[in-house]
Formats: C-alpha cells, structure tokens, sequence
C-alpha cells in the first residue's frame, strides 16, 4: 500500500504559493486513483497555520508541520532536516511537490538520505495496472518519457502548470507539529534575501498571458545598412510595457550581452529560452527575429498558441512549430502592434 | 596552514546540442540511435562550473581544480581534445555510459566514489561545483546527491554568481521565481554550488594550458575505474517519444502591415 505525502512550503506571507497549491490538486487526483492509498500533508514554514487551513479539506489522512524561524527562509540544511523528519514521520514511499527553486535545491538531497529515488520537473502522472507512471523530459525536454519505479521513497517535483489551482473548503484537522533540532553547523548559510537582476527593468513575469521572445535578428542591420540597438531596445520595452509580457531571449542574443557587447541592458541569461534556458509556461507566445530550434521548439514546449514574426517563411524552426507566421519586418511590424494594443 | 580551495567540478558530455537525437530502446534500456557516433560536448551548464571554478582557483593562490567525469573513456578522451586549452584542471575519469537515462542516485554514488579516491583533496576546503542541470537527465539531482555522499550539508542551485571576501565568507546568487536572484551567505568551505550559466564567458584557447592539462589527462584516462551504471532502482520505461511537431502552420504574407498588426494586437488582447 502506498503512502503519499504531499510536500510545500511557504510563501514569505505564509501563503502557499501557486504551484502549491497545483501539486496538491495532483496528489488529490493521485490519491483517489492509487486504490487503498494513504494521503499525508506535509509543510514547513515560519508560520504554517494559514497553509493548515487552505490544505485541510483536501482529505489527507495525516498533517504534519515544521515551523518556526529557521524554517522561514529557503536554506539547504535545514529544509533538508525538516522534510526528512516529515518523510520519516509519515512514512511515504511517494513524494509530490512543488517544483520551486527551493524544492528543487532541496528534496534530490533529502531523496539521497532516504535512500530514495528522484524525477524532477514531472510533466504528468497517470496510474495503470494500480502503478504510478509519470511523464518527465529528457535531453533538455526533447524527449519525452513515460516510466516507473519500484524503488521507494519516490521524489517528485510537479512542474507548475500541470494541475489547476487547489481550491477545497477548510475544515479542522489535527496537525503533528515535529520538533526539529538546528544548531550551528545547520546555521552556517545565512540566507540574505531576494535580489532584483542587474538589469534596468523587470522584464520577467511568470503570470503573464504572453510571453514575447526577441531573437538576435533585433541587433542586424536593417535596411539602410546599419544596426538600430536603440530603437530595438525601446520598441521591445514599449511593447512589453502595453502588452505586459513576459520577455524571453534567444541565446545567441543573451550570449552577446554576456560577451561583453553592448546589446540590451535589460536582457540577461534569466531571460534565455531553450536548451541552456528555461521554457516557461504561457497561455501564448509571440516570437520574433528567431531563426532556431532553441526558442521554437525546446523554448515554447510549454506555450499554449504561437505566433511568429519572420522574414523568411520557410523558416524550417517556425513552419510546424507556429500556429501563425507574419512575413514581416520585426521593427515596422511590432511598432504598428504596440500603437494598437 | 594551507590556503586556497579545492574545487572539484562534476562534468561529462552530452550530444552536440545541434544533433538529432532519436531514443532507441535497447536490451538493457533506453538509448540513443547511433549514441557512440554522435559528436559529444561538454555539457554547458558544467561547462560554466568549469570556468567560474577555474576563475576562483585563479582568485585564491594555492587552490586546485579537478574535473570529475563519467563517460566512456574514447568519448572523454575526444572531449578533453576540445576542452584542455580552456582552463587549467587536473582529470578524474570514470569509465562508465553518461546516458541521460541512468539514475541520478546511481552516477552519484559512482561519482562521489570517485572524488574520495583523490588522495590530495582537502574535504575541509572543497567546493563541489557541478551544473544545475546536465543537458541529458536534465534532472538537477546529481550535485546535491552527490553533495550529501560527502557529507555537504551547504547547497546552492541555480548559481549565477560567487564572490569571497576578504575573511573568507561566501556569497552566493541563486536564481528563484519571478526572474529574481536569492542571495545567501556561507561561512566558508564546504560548500556545492550547481551553477546555472554564471556570468563568465568562455575562455579562449590557451595552448600552454592545453599542453599542461594533457600532461595530466592521458595518465588520468588510463587509469580511469570502470563502473556499470544501471536503469537500477527498478526503473521501467514504458515509452519515450519525440514531442509531437503537429501545429499546422498558417503563413501571413502579401498581407498590409496594418491588417497584419490589428490581428496580431486582436489575438493578444483576446
């Protein structure tokens, strides 16, 4: 019989965050599929109070908490001592949750104590023949693989977007709050805050409808023969200022900034899309002056409709990948855009 | 007292990001067709840990920096060819497949294997460098894996910057949600840092580094330990499938731009 624990932690408000709460409509779905299952809860936090209530009517058979001042701050050491107690505690032999950044860091580590094994970045899960299969991308997303594993405890970290949002009532629930001892050689890492990039503007935004990605065409001659950086750096601000989208990069572009040429000061290697870049989730995406496979095909894996703008059509990266090709001139087309939005 | 860090920075090779890779099914597990023949890099995120330690050792007289890699050794000698006149390293290899398929908790054992056979290493003053992700397994699992075997107990992901101070504190710029940075400070060595794409370029080719590194790379391949990393753990794949290329593709040419910006505006807005 398996047990599954439900993972999260939260949110600087106390909240829990967005793919919190999908990973815990997954591990709902999963429980009422897996037959006989055990469903536990999870979290660790400053305060867990507020997370308690929004997870209480989502039918786990146990809640378990680590909570309190060294558990606030996303830091390696003692979020692994705090998950193992709780995995310890529930004694899960499946895993789920969310895929952040302090997840991702974290539960590989806490897999390795347990003995365990790890698949990060799920994309889905399904159970047949009363087995858990799950979907993962291999070779930077550019396969796909559908598998199982015997061996247990099984870590998942679910990507966001996958589930919608958790939404049940609150009811009350009993909570085992674990003690966790931390001393010193778990305070070594003092975790100092969130640090905007160096960059003139924020240009990333994961909530976004669209997400807007700018090739290296941008910083070609034109036209008359010369480069326009300037006017290409506001046309592209512009736009994401009436658009509010969210500004992906292909890598040669960033490459360029990061090779000390002087492209645009707003765009960093946070903004690559692709291989040796991140491929966000967004409802659309509008590409434009891109010519490979990084942005059309691993960067929009995730991006619902598609839409390009390319002076080439028979641009073999866009033709199958883009619901919609613009034959156009970027500059003149994304100016006439921006005026209407 | 000895000064100086011990940078190890786990790293392997990859298929040229530009090759068409087509998973094969073979009898001891998934693969890739014609996996021997296709022309391998070093993988890039391993590749900027590579440079930002290089870049650190360079910082810190008395540091070392060793690169530990798993792969088969034919293919690993081809790589140092490619790699040796970057930055100066000392090679630890590890005979063994570097298939994307094999289990993060298997490599990690082979390789955490490997870095405690090094017998100049100084646990108290190393820095475990590794990329935060192989364009392979494309996990993030590894480093923190192996990271734990050594008894690593500070971790960071997704780095993109390390800066030392004068008494030695650590800082580190991780990349977290909403394209922001997580800044944490460490007292000191040990540490692991999964390096996201840092903030160096690639060096150029220095032939007297190369020809140092080959000194020291050759014996390095000939005494390479073979390991068998496995599809174990019980791991079964069902199927593994290129993502469907299915979208019919509308082209919009000989259209004015006018008409062209108030669909593309329309869409957006809907």
């Amino acid at each position: 019989m398996e047990t599954i624990l439900f993972l999260a932690h939260t949110e600087d408000d106390g909240t829990l965050g967005r793919a919190a709460l999908e990973a815990l409509t997954g591990s709902s779905e999963l429980r009422s599929q897996l037959a006989d299952a055990r469903f536990a809860v999870g979290i660790i936090g400053g305060d867990v109070s507020g997370a308690i209530t929004t997870t209480s009517g989502c039918g786990a058979d146990a809640f378990f908490a680590v909570q309190g001042g060294d558990f606030a701050v996303s830091r390696y050491a003692t979020d692994a001592a705090a998950l193992d107690a709780i995995c310890r505690a529930s004694g899960a032999t499946i895993v789920l949750a969310p895929a952040t950044s302090r997840f991702n860091r974290v539960l590989p580590g806490v897999a390795q104590r347990m003995g365990g094994r790890v698949d990060t970045h799920v994309g889905g899960f399904a159970v047949a023949d009363g087995a858990l299969r799950i979907q993962r991308g291999y070779y930077r997303q550019r396969m796909i693989g559908t598998l199982t594993r015997s061996a247990r405890p099984w870590f998942l970290t679910v990507d966001a977007g996958v589930f919608p949002r958790w939404d049940g009532v609150s009811r009350d629930v009993p909570v085992q709050h674990l003690e966790v001892p931390i001393d010193d050689r778990l305070r070594r890492t003092t975790v100092v805050g969130n640090q905007a990039p160096p960059s003139n503007a924020q240009t990333i935004r994961p909530d976004a409808k669209l997400l807007f990605v700018a090739g290296v065409g941008w910083t070609k001659k034109q036209g008359d023969g010369q480069v326009h950086l300037d006017e290409a750096a506001q046309m592209i601000l512009g736009f994401l200022d009436k658009s509010g989208a969210s500004l992906g990069s292909s890598k040669s572009l960033v490459d360029q900034s990061s090779e000390g040429h002087n492209v645009f000061s707003f765009m960093s290697h946070l903004n690559q899309v692709g291989q040796t870049g991140a491929t966000p989730r967004h409802p659309k995406g509008l590409s434009t002056c891109c010519h490979g496979e990084e942005p059309h095909v691993v960067g929009w894996r995730f991006i619902g409709e598609r839409r390009a703008i390319n002076l080439d059509a028979n641009c073999g990266w866009a033709q199958g990948k883009a619901d919609v090709v613009y034959v156009a001139n970027a500059f003149e087309l994304v100016r006439k855009v921006t005026e209407l939005l | 007292m000895s000064t100086g860090y011990h940078v190890v920075v786990l790293g392997s090779l990859v298929p040229d990001l530009l090759q068409t890779l087509e998973p094969v099914q073979g009898p001891t597990g998934p693969g890739l067709k014609n996996e021997m023949m296709l022309p391998a890099v070093l993988d890039p995120w391993a590749g900027h840990a590579l440079f930002e330690a290089a870049h650190v050792a360079a910082a810190h007289p008395g540091s070392k920096v060793w690169l530990v890699s798993l792969g088969p050794k034919a293919k690993l000698q081809q790589l140092m060819m490619s790699i040796a006149q970057k930055v100066p390293f000392e090679l630890v290899a590890v005979d063994g497949s570097a298939s994307g398929f094999h289990d993060a908790f298997d490599v990690a054992e082979a390789l955490a294997a490997a870095i405690e056979r090094i017998p100049a290493l100084d646990r108290s003053r190393l820095l475990l460098f590794g990329g935060c992700a192989s364009a392979s397994r494309d996990a993030g699992a590894t480093v923190q894996m192996v990271g734990e075997r050594l008894g690593i107990t500070d971790q960071f992901l997704s780095a993109d910057e390390l800066t030392v101070t004068a008494d030695g504190v650590l800082t580190v710029l991780e990349r977290v949600e909403g394209g922001q940075y997580l800044a944490s400070k460490v007292s000191g060595p040990p540490c692991a840092i999964a390096w996201a794409t840092g903030s160096l370029p690639e060096p150029p080719n220095n032939p007297q580094v190369g020809m140092a590194n080959m000194r020291g790379i050759m014996p390095a391949l000939q005494k390479a330990s073979s390991v068998q990393v496995g599809a174990q753990g019980g791991t079964t794949f069902m199927s593994l499938e290129l993502p469907k290329q299915e979208r019919k593709t509308r082209i919009v040419k000989d259209v004015p731009l006018d008409e062209m910006a108030r669909e593309i505006a329309e869409w957006i807005k809907a």
